[in-house]
C-alpha cells in the first residue's frame, strides 16, 4: 500500500520546499571567467507563455534577460518570469529516482526503478486488467510531452484511463467552445484586444493570472475603450473598470442571460448576423425571458441599473470582446456559463471581425497545446474524438496499431481519484500533476492515494503527491528538453532546450520510452530526439481541427511562432480562427446553446452560511510545486490568508490578522484574515497554492460538472469564526 | 537611450511587483530592489503604486548632502550616494519630496535607483520598465507615449517647491503639473 513513508517534518526537511533567493554561482556573474549565452525561450509558468531569454553558463540557468522581440509581451514578465530561473539548480531537486522503503525514500539506479515500475504496473494489469492502471499527466507539460504520454497510456499500457491537470483549468470553456464552434482554441488573437470599444471581463483576476493580458486591457482604454468587470472581488484590474458587477460566486449565469435578456428586450441583437451565422437563438430568446434585470439583481447581487448599463454598453457598441476565465468555468455549470458568454457574444454580433470575439483567457503554461494531442480522457492528436471511427483510424494508422486496439474514452482527472478512492484503479502513472494540492477535497484525495496498490511519480521536486509514491522518476525541468507550446492565443511556440537536467535526472520523453521498452512496447516509442515526437505528431494531427502538420521548430522561430490550424508547409497559420463569423462545423455556422441557471453543488444555508471562493495570487503558480521555492515569490505573499469584507468582520468579531477557522462540510482550515473592502461581504476568498494544513482545496467540494468534468472550486458553502485559542494560523 | 524617457503611470499599476523583482537581479545592487513600491492601503483598495526616482533637475537629496556624495550626472540621472563618502546619515532620505532614497543598513550607504545605468548607457531599456506587465512604469519615446489615455508632466508642486524632473508622471489630460499642497489652489497663493 502506498502511504506517506515519513513523518511531515522529515520529508519537509529532506526535500523542501527550501527557499532559493540567488543564483547559481551568487550575484556578481560578470567576474566568473566562462561565456555566457543566452537562449530565446517561454517562461514555464502561465499560458501566457511569454518570450524571455535564459543567461546559461556552463550547464546552468543563471539569470534571465527580457526579450523585447517576441511579439506577445514585448519583454514584458511578472515576477513569476523574473524569479523562474531560480528553479534551476534548486537545492531540492531530485537528482535520482528513488523508491519508497519503510524508511523512507532510497536512492536507486535507473535500471531498477524502471524495472520495478515496469513489472508492478505489469503484474497488476494482469491481476485486474487494463484498466486498473491509470495516468495523469499535466497542462506544464510540452505538447510533445504531452502526446507521448497519451500515446503512453494507450499504446504502451492499452488503459482508457489517461487525464491530465488541464481537467482543472478551463475544459468548461473547451465544451462550450466545441459546442458553440465545433472548435477549442480563443477565436482570436491577443491583438484584438486593444481594437474592441466595450471589454467585458467575466470572472477573470487577469491582473494576477494573466498580467501581461493586462497591458493589452490598458492600451483598448488607450484607445477609448470601455472596460466592464464582473468579479465577486474588486481584483486589480477593477481599478480602471467604467463599470464594476460585483456578481455573487456562483450566479454567473444569471449575469450573462440577464444580459441577452436586456439585448433582447431592447432589441439591440443583430439580427443579420444571428440569421447569417447562427443557430438556435429562438430558444435562447425564449430562456433568457425570466432573466429580468429586477429578478437577476436578486440572484446576482448586481444592480439592475448596472445589468442594464452592461447590456447597453457591450450590444451597442459596434466592437466588443467578452473574456473569461476560471470564474466563469470552476462550476458545476461551467460549460453552461462559459455558452451564456458565448450568446451574448453571438446575439450582439461580436464575432469574425476586427475587434471583435470571446477569448478564454487559458491559464496553464501548455494549457492550450496540452489539451490538443490526446492528454484528454476522450480525445486524440489534433483535437479528435476518441469516439469518431474516422478519428480512429487515422490515429492508429499513424501509430502503427489497428483501431481495435486502441482503448475507448475513460475517465477524467477527479473520477480517476474517485475511481481510486473506490477500489477500481489500483495503480497510477503521474506526471506535471500534484492532485494532493489542486483537486478538491484534499482530505479525501489523501485517502484515495493511500489505497494506491503501486503510484509512481515523475516530477523534478517531490511534491506533496510524491510523497505517497512507490516510486519517483527524477525527471526534467521545462528548460531542460526541446518541444513545443501553445500559448494561450493559440499561437504554437518553441521551447528551446537551454540545459540538460542535472545529476542522474533524465528527460521526461526519455523515461516515458524506457518505461514503454520494459512495457515490451518499445517499437511504438523509437523517439532519441522530441523533434521525432514532433515529426509524428504533425502526422497525427493532420487534418484535425488542431492540425500542426504545416508547423516545423524552424518556422516557429522565423514567425515567431505559429497559430494553428497550419495544415501545410506553405501555410501561414490561422491568428483569426472564425474570420467572418464562420465556424469549424461542416456548415459554418455557430450554435447558441440553452444555458439555465441552477443551483451549486454545495449551496448555502444555515449551518453553512457563507460563499467560500479560491482563487490564485499573482506570485504563486497552480499547486505552488515550483513558485513555492522560488524566495523572492515567497516574499511577496508568504502565506494564504483569508480575505473578508469589514462587514463580516465585524459581525463575527474579527480584526486584520486574526486567526480564521474556515469550515465546509469537508473539512476545516485556519488562516491569518485579510480584512479587505474588495471582497463582496457574503463571501470569502483563500488562494490555493499551499499544502498540509494551508490547503484551500481541503475545503472544496468533489462536484463536477457534468460534461466537462471541472470540479467547481468557485464556489463552496462554509462558516467562519474566529479561531480558537493557540491552534490558530502559524 | 537617446531619445526615450521615464514615464510612471500607477493608474496602470496591478501590484505584481514585478519591477521589485526585476530590479533585485541587477548584478550591481544584488538582491536590493531600488523600485518604490506601495500597497496604498489595502484594506481600503486593491490601488497599488511603483515608482522609480524621478531624477530631479535640481535633487533635493544632493542639495542636503553634507557629504557631497549624490552626484548627478551630464544626461540628468541622479545616483546612489558615493560608498567612500556617504556616512548614511539619512539627510536625503528626510529631504527628498517624493520619499524615494532608502539606506541600506548593511552596506551603511544611501542607495535608490539609478535608472538602470548599466542598461541604459549599453542601449537597453531600465529593467523595471522592460518587464512591467501593464507598462505603469515605461520607457519609451514620447511619441508612444502619446497615444495614452494620460499624458505626461514633469512639474510638481510641493508647497512652496516646485521641481521638474526627467522622469515623467502620467496624469489626466489637462494637468500641467502634479499638485500636493493646497495652498497651489489659495487666493493668497494666485495672487502673489
Amino acid at each position: 500500500m502506498a502511504k506517506a513513508p515519513q513523518p511531515l517534518a522529515e520529508i519537509r526537511e529532506h526535500y523542501g520546499p527550501h527557499l532559493n533567493y540567488t543564483p547559481a554561482e551568487g550575484w556578481a556573474r560578470e567576474s566568473k571567467g566562462s561565456p555566457e549565452t543566452l537562449v530565446k525561450t517561454h517562461c514555464c509558468f502561465c499560458g501566457q507563455q511569454c518570450g524571455i531569454q535564459l543567461r546559461v553558463r556552463e550547464n546552468r540557468v543563471v539569470g534571465f534577460e527580457p526579450w523585447e522581440d517576441f511579439p506577445f509581451n514585448r519583454g514584458m514578465l511578472c515576477p513569476k518570469g523574473v524569479k523562474r530561473y531560480l528553479q534551476s539548480n534548486h537545492p531540492d531537486r531530485l537528482l535520482d529516482p528513488m523508491l519508497r522503503t519503510d524508511n523512507g525514500f532510497v536512492k536507486a539506479t535507473w535500471d531498477d526503478a524502471l524495472s520495478f515500475t515496469g513489472c508492478r504496473l505489469r503484474e497488476i494489469q494482469e491481476r485486474y486488467g487494463k484498466d486498473a492502471v491509470a495516468v495523469d499527466g499535466g497542462a506544464s507539460l510540452t505538447t510533445e510531452k504531452a502526446y507521448l504520454l497519451g500515446k503512453f497510456a494507450r499504446v504502451g499500457l492499452g488503459t482508457r484511463h489517461i487525464d491530465y491537470n488541464g481537467r482543472l483549468c478551463m475544459v468548461s470553456a473547451g465544451v462550450a467552445y466545441k459546442l458553440a464552434f465545433d472548435v477549442d482554441r480563443s477565436p482570436i488573437p491577443w491583438s484584438e484586444i486593444p481594437k474592441a470599444q466595450v471589454l467585458l471581463v467575466v470572472g477573470a483576476n487577469v491582473g494576477e493570472c494573466a498580467p501581461i493580458t493586462t497591458s493589452y486591457i490598458w492600451q483598448c482604454r488607450d484607445n477609448g475603450g470601455k472596460l466592464i468587470v464582473a468579479d465577486p472581488r474588486m481584483t486589480p484590474i477593477s481599478r480602471n473598470a467604467d463599470l464594476f458587477l460585483p456578481v455573487r460566486p456562483g450566479t454567473d449565469l444569471a449575469l450573462l442571460n440577464g444580459l441577452i435578456h436586456v439585448v433582447v428586450r431592447d432589441n439591440l441583437q443583430d439580427d443579420r448576423f444571428i440569421a447569417e451565422h447562427t443557430t438556435g437563438f429562438e430558444a435562447v430568446k425564449a430562456s433568457v425571458e425570466r432573466y429580468d434585470p429586477r429578478t437577476v439583481a436578486e440572484m446576482t447581487g448586481v444592480p439592475p441599473e448596472a445589468i442594464e448599463k452592461a447590456a447597453h454598453l457591450f450590444a451597442k457598441a459596434d466592437r466588443a470582446i467578452a473574456m473569461h476565465a476560471r470564474g466563469l468555468e470552476h462550476h458545476s455549470k461551467g460549460v453552461e456559463n462559459c455558452s451564456a458568454l458565448i450568446n451574448l457574444t453571438l446575439a450582439t454580433g461580436h464575432m469574425g471581425r476586427e475587434g471583435c470575439g470571446c477569448t478564454m483567457i487559458t491559464g496553464q503554461g501548455n494549457g492550450q497545446g496540452g489539451r490538443e494531442h490526446g492528454q484528454k480522457c476522450d480525445q486524440l492528436p489534433g483535437q479528435r474524438s476518441l469516439l469518431d471511427p474516422k478519428a480512429r483510424e487515422h490515429v492508429a494508422r499513424v501509430w502503427g496499431i489497428s483501431p481495435d486496439e486502441l482503448p475507448q474514452a475513460g475517465y477524467s482527472a477527479q473520477e480517476i481519484m474517485n475511481a481510486i478512492h473506490a477500489g477500481e484503479i489500483k495503480a497510477l502513472f503521474s506526471i506535471c500533476f500534484n492532485p494532493a494540492v489542486s483537486l478538491p477535497n484534499g482530505d479525501f484525495t489523501r485517502e484515495a492515494l493511500e489505497k494506491l496498490e503501486f503510484f509512481c511519480v515523475t516530477d523534478f521536486f517531490l511534491s506533496e503527491t510524491a510523497r505517497y509514491a512507490d516510486v519517483v522518476l527524477a525527471g526534467s525541468l521545462q528548460e531542460e528538453e526541446e518541444g513545443v507550446t501553445c500559448s494561450a492565443e493559440g499561437r504554437v511556440i518553441h521551447i528551446r532546450n537551454a540545459v540538460g537536467p542535472p545529476g542522474n535526472a533524465r528527460r521526461d520523453s526519455d523515461i516515458i520510452c524506457d518505461l514503454a521498452r520494459r512495457l515490451d512496447k518499445g517499437k511504438y516509442f523509437p523517439y532519441r530526439e522530441p523533434r521525432e515526437i514532433f515529426e509524428e505528431l504533425r502526422e497525427a494531427s493532420r487534418g484535425g481541427h488542431a492540425d500542426y502538420y504545416g508547423i516545423t521548430y524552424e518556422k516557429i522561430d522565423e514567425q515567431k511562432g505559429v497559430f494553428w490550424p497550419c495544415p501545410t508547409l506553405d501555410h501561414p497559420g490561422t491568428p483569426n480562427l472564425m474570420e467572418g463569423g464562420v465556424s469549424f462545423f461542416p456548415d459554418g455556422k455557430c450554435r447558441f446553446q440553452l444555458a439555465e441557471w441552477r443551483e451549486s453543488g454545495d449551496p448555502v444555508d444555515t449551518d453553512f452560511p457563507v460563499y467560500l471562493t479560491t482563487g490564485r495570487v499573482v506570485s504563486q503558480y497552480l499547486s505552488g510545486t515550483q513558485t513555492r521555492r522560488i524566495g523572492g515569490l515567497v516574499d511577496i505573499y508568504p502565506e494564504p490568508r483569508v480575505e473578508i469584507h469589514p462587514r463580516m468582520a465585524e459581525q463575527y468579531g474579527i480584526q486584520d490578522k486574526d486567526p480564521v477557522t474556515v469550515t465546509t462540510r469537508r473539512s476545516e482550515i485556519t488562516l491569518n484574515a485579510s480584512i479587505v473592502r474588495t471582497i463582496r461581504p457574503d463571501t470569502v476568498f483563500i488562494p490555493y497554492h499551499w499544502a498540509d494544513e494551508k490547503s484551500a482545496n481541503r475545503l472544496t467540494h468533489r462536484t463536477i460538472d457534468p460534461r466537462s468534468k471541472i470540479p467547481e472550486f468557485k464556489v463552496s458553502a462554509c462558516r467562519i469564526r474566529k479561531a480558537d485559542g493557540a491552534g490558530g494560523a502559524q | 537611450m537617446y531619445g526615450y524617457e521615464f514615464y510612471v503611470d500607477p493608474s496602470r499599476c496591478i501590484g505584481c511587483q514585478s519591477c521589485v523583482k526585476a530590479c533585485e537581479e541587477c548584478d550591481t545592487h544584488r538582491g536590493q530592489s531600488m523600485i518604490n513600491f506601495d500597497f496604498i492601503d489595502r484594506s481600503e483598495t486593491i490601488g497599488t503604486a511603483a515608482y522609480v526616482c524621478w531624477h530631479c533637475d535640481e535633487p533635493t537629496c544632493a542639495q542636503v548632502c553634507p557629504a557631497d556624495a549624490i552626484k548627478k550626472g551630464e544626461d540628468g540621472v541622479v545616483m546612489s550616494a558615493l560608498k567612500p563618502r556617504c556616512i548614511a546619515c539619512s539627510n536625503c532620505v528626510l529631504a527628498c519630496p517624493f520619499g524615494i532614497p532608502k539606506i541600506v543598513p548593511e552596506y551603511e550607504q544611501m542607495m535608490k535607483c539609478d535608472m538602470c545605468y548599466d542598461r541604459t548607457s549599453v542601449g537597453k531599456r531600465p529593467m523595471c520598465a522592460t518587464v512591467c506587465p501593464s507598462q505603469a512604469l515605461s520607457y519609451v519615446r514620447p511619441e508612444e507615449i502619446a497615444n495614452r489615455r494620460e499624458k505626461p508632466t514633469n512639474v510638481f508642486n510641493f508647497g512652496e517647491q516646485k521641481i521638474t524632473t526627467q522622469v515623467y508622471m502620467m496624469t489626466p489630460p489637462g494637468t500641467e503639473a502634479v499638485v500636493a499642497d493646497i495652498t497651489e489652489f489659495m487666493w493668497e497663493k494666485v495672487n502673489a
